[in-house]
């Protein structure tokens, strides 16, 4: 039985770049370069891993949601191994909160068929890292999400999971949605040979339509949250910096007790 | 007043103090009633009633342990049709913002993560969050259902308050999907005895500039005389000098502390994602160009090796 692994990438804004929001208190996306979530990459990795232990007999499709630009997340997925891409593309999907997305994943899912999900621990953009776990509950399949190690043996994905205090190992049977965290292992470079070959890889388009859901569902008509203002931060106003000469520790010290830490 | 239900964060009953920074916040909303889950969650109590919880709805069964979110989910659940609340707060946390996420569209409710405040509105609390590495604060509010939010550590003042504190055991049905991922095994993080990194009043973190992990005695040392959780740079636990439960930035931990002092850390955007909230930031650096000195309130251009000891030995001797 081959194993169908889905990763789900995003499309974000770079972080090196000015970021911001648009008049409609969405991301600007425009005149910002985007590229492949650094954190998806992470996730390309494992499934590609996870199909290779299979031993070939695995498929990995990597999905996105997105504007037109998106499509080079997958693109970048596919130059990396992966064999399919899709790519839902549709203007109602604007403004979408994270409810709104993980329905619209969770439909692309379904429809691409599945085995293991696998995802980045978060978007580098929102940063708000639920987006796994709404799938999980979405498509009732177990979560086993932030995995630093993850791998799967006879039917069953496991992995461990490092928290504020412990250290837990999971496993849970397929079909899953895991989530990997950057410590899982330092994804690949696209090889030249990978990224001829993507280029003739299929990715399919699919709109909300084909995915059958209601507009009304998702972009800001369906969001469940409202953003009413956004501001830019002043920057903070310049501190003192001195040169170290031979009392520097002294100074900081003295600055740290006139702020009452010590 | 209408009831706000508080998600207890606790480790065998012992309450974490971000929990009772959530105390304060609910009480602006509305009259605290707390959950408790899992092993020790009667012996929770007593500290959140002293800080203003009216009801601790409590639940001590095994699945908490043995199975992961989903049993929780399922008990919050129970719990929000209990008390009908207007809102549910929790503290942020990878496993906490899950069981919040899950909640919410259990619930049909919108879900904000990651509040640094949270404000009593006309329409329902307002979240404050801060986005792109900190270089926007926003509002944003929850407009269907019971608004569930997550809040980040250091977000308000830890306020005693004087509350009934009325027990009850809160009955939990367990869905199907609450035994799907198991927990096979479970390891206590080894305690430094310092403070967790995420709800400390000061992180003392250090970079590349150390040179190498021997080095971090420094940082160690200069975070034990301010009572401060150690902190590091993603290239100072890529190159293998600390553990990456201290990674400071994007794809580590975001902190939030009163004082935020980096030694050797040129400041990345990478690195700022994480600790730009930080209320005073302190910069030790060779290098005058770094861009950490853009947010300090405080620099220091000059060699950590000389700088830290001697800053150290300077608050020791003035905390005597």
């Amino acid at each position: 039985m081959s194993l169908r692994i889905v990763v789900c990438v995003k499309y974000v804004p770079d972080a090196s770049g000015e970021r911001g929001f648009a008049d409609d208190l969405t991301v600007d996306r425009e005149g910002v370069d985007g590229l492949l979530s650094e954190l998806d990459e992470y996730a390309v990795e494992q499934a590609l891993r996870i199909a290779e232990a299979a031993g070939g007999d695995a498929s990995v499709t990597v999905l996105t949601v997105g504007p037109e630009d998106a499509r080079e997340a997958v693109r970048k997925a596919l130059s990396m191994g992966a064999d399919q891409g899709v790519h839902v593309e549709d203007d109602d999907l604007h403004g979408s909160d994270v409810m709104g997305t993980s329905l619209v994943v969770a439909s692309a899912v379904e429809r691409a068929g599945f085995d293991l999900v696998v995802c980045g621990m978060a978007s580098t953009d929102g940063v708000m890292g639920v987006l796994p776990a709404l799938l999980a509950e979405r498509l009732g399949v177990p979560q086993v999400s932030l995995l630093s190690e993850v791998s799967v043996t006879g039917g069953v994905v496991s992995g461990r999971r490092d928290g504020d205090t412990a250290s837990e190992v999971l496993e849970a049977s397929l079909p899953a949605v895991v989530s990997v965290t950057d410590q899982s292992g330092e994804a690949r470079y696209p090889s030249f040979k990978g990224i001829m070959a993507a280029k003739k890889k299929k990715v399919e388009s699919w709109d909300l339509e084909e995915l059958d859901l209601d507009a009304e569902l998702v972009g800001s008509a369906g969001a469940w949250t409202e953003v009413d203002t956004a501001v830019e931060r002043p920057a903070r106003s310049a501190g003192t910096v001195v040169k170290d000469e031979g009392e520097g520790g002294l100074r900081v010290a003295e600055f740290l007790a006139s702020r009452k830490f010590v | 007043m209408a009831d706000v239900l508080v998600v207890v964060d606790h480790v065998e009953g012992s309450v974490r103090k971000p929990t009772l920074e959530l105390l304060t916040v609910a009480r602006r909303l509305g009259t605290p009633v707390a959950v408790a889950l899992g092993a020790g969650a009667g012996r929770t109590v007593e500290v959140l009633a002293g800080h203003g919880a009216s009801r601790i709805l409590v639940s001590e069964a095994g699945e908490y342990a043995d199975f992961l979110v989903v049993p929780k989910v399922d008990a919050l659940h129970q719990a929000v049709k209990l008390v009908d609340p207007v809102a549910v707060l929790t503290v942020s946390s990878g496993e906490n913002k899950e069981i919040a996420a899950r909640l919410a569209l259990r619930l049909e409710s919108g879900v904000v993560t990651d509040a640094v405040d949270v404000e009593a509105g006309g329409e329902g609390p307002v979240a404050v969050q801060s986005a792109f590495a900190a270089s926007y604060t926003t509002r944003s509010r929850v407009t269907r259902g019971i608004p569930v939010i997550t809040v980040k550590p250091n977000s308000a003042p830890v306020e005693p308050a004087a509350a009934a504190g009325a027990v009850e055991e809160l009955a939990v049905e367990f869905s199907p999907a609450a035994r799907g991922t198991r927990v096979v095994s479970r390891s206590a993080r080894e305690s430094t005895g310092r403070p967790e990194l995420t709800e400390a009043a000061i992180v003392v973190s250090g970079g590349r500039g150390l040179g190498s992990g021997e080095n971090f005695a420094l940082i160690e040392a200069l975070a034990d005389a301010l009572g401060a959780a150690v902190g590091a740079s993603r290239a100072a636990v890529d190159a293998g000098w600390y553990p990456h439960a201290h990674q400071v930035g994007q794809t580590g931990k975001s902190v939030s502390p009163q004082l935020y002092i980096a030694s050797g850390i040129s400041g990345a955007i990478q690195h700022r994602a994480g600790m730009q909230t930080s209320k005073t930031i302190v910069a030790i650096n060779k290098d005058a160009e770094a861009p950490i000195f853009d947010l300090a309130d405080y620099g220091i251009v000059g060699d950590l090796h000389t700088v830290v000891p001697q800053l150290t030995e300077e608050v020791a001797a003035r905390k005597g």
